[in-house]
């Protein structure tokens, strides 16, 4: 089983009213370093194989028709999920990295 | 005369449109979502409610259930089409109205009566009113807040194809006060207030609704 990642966010331009519901509350819990929030859409579609190009193909013209309104939303994009993952595992080890750097400038200091 | 209305898995004010149609004096006619068929109606309500539980976007899956297929091409073709709340979400989501309606910019269910100022009095269901005319009837929405691009939003106002403004306080955060649209032709309108609401002495805060209504019935049997 595959599965694709279609993230949708309303434009730039258009209120956010539950964002700014969570942007609202954020300070309650002490969170305070965060001037907006905007909230978004995240779907997941499975396929019973591989994703090839052919399923990205018909995730993108999911994403385009019902999964947003182009009037007011944004596909910010269409991946499969290996490599979302590959993403954030990239991420991690440069997360790591830094971490390491850090640590081995504070022990040459 | 007959007025098809159409129910969809969620919808709530059918059976009130089924009613301001029937006190008009025309025959109402109860259309189904799962029916690739309008039945021959000479003019069609999509009604309030939550179709498909608002799940998605507001009318997002409702624009593809089956009825929709038959009723895109009508609507294109000329035939009286009036969205009322959930139905105008519909209509937007069908682009057969440009625009889309989001949440209420403060959050809140608003259900109020609500002043409304009819800014276009020549479309099919707008022709009982005068251009101007200030009418009372029912507003209830969480998500009514009319959006559009600027270009949009100037293009409406010099084609005249604003067909209804909030008077007062804008209760939603619309942009520009638009609280209703017409398509070019003047056959397509949505709005977020309920008319059907405001059609009989002692239920609602008016009878300014039976307009709508009329409008219809006297396009028709013209046409």
């Amino acid at each position: 089983m595959g599965n694709v990642v279609v993230d949708v966010m309303l434009k730039p331009e258009i209120l956010d009213p539950q964002g700014q519901a969570v942007a609202g509350a954020l300070p309650r819990l002490g969170i305070d370093q965060f001037i907006d929030v905007r909230q978004g859409k995240r779907f997941v579609l499975t396929v019973d194989g591989e994703v090839t190009d052919e399923v990205l193909a018909a995730a993108r013209r999911a994403a385009e028709t019902l999964l947003s309104n182009p009037v007011i939303e944004d596909v910010v994009s269409v991946r499969a999920e290996q490599d979302v993952e590959a993403v954030r595992a990239e991420q991690d080890v440069e997360a790591v990295r830094a971490e390491q750097d850090a640590a081995a400038a504070e022990s040459a200091r | 005369m007959r007025i098809g209305v159409v129910t969809f898995p969620g919808s709530l004010d059918d059976q009130d449109a089924l009613r301001a149609v029937r006190l008009v004096g025309a025959e109402a006619v109860p259309l189904w979502h799962g029916d690739e068929d309008l039945r021959g109606v000479d003019a069609v309500i999509l009604p309030g409610g939550f179709s498909y539980g608002d799940y998605l976007r507001c009318g997002a899956i409702a624009r593809f259930a089956p009825v929709m297929g038959a009723l895109v091409p009508a609507a294109q073709g000329g035939l009286p089409v009036l969205g009322i709340c959930n139905g105008f979400q519909v209509l937007c989501e069908s682009h057969l109205l440009p625009g889309a309606l989001i949440r209420n910019d403060h959050r809140k269910f608003v259900c109020r009566d609500q002043v409304l100022r009819v800014e276009n009095a020549a479309t099919a269901w707008t022709s009982d009113y005068e251009q101007g005319q200030e009418i009372t009837v029912v507003l209830k929405n969480g998500e009514g807040s009319y959006v559009a691009d600027e270009r949009t939003l100037d293009a409406l106002e010099a084609e005249g194809r604003v067909a209804f403004r909030y008077v007062g306080q804008n209760p939603n955060g619309s942009y520009r006060d638009i609280a209703g649209i017409t398509n070019e032709r003047g056959n397509v309108v949505g709005l977020m207030p309920h008319p059907e609401h405001a059609v009989e002495e002692g239920y609602g805060p008016s009878v300014d609704g039976l307009g709508f209504f009329t409008s219809v019935l006297a396009q028709v049997v013209r046409a």
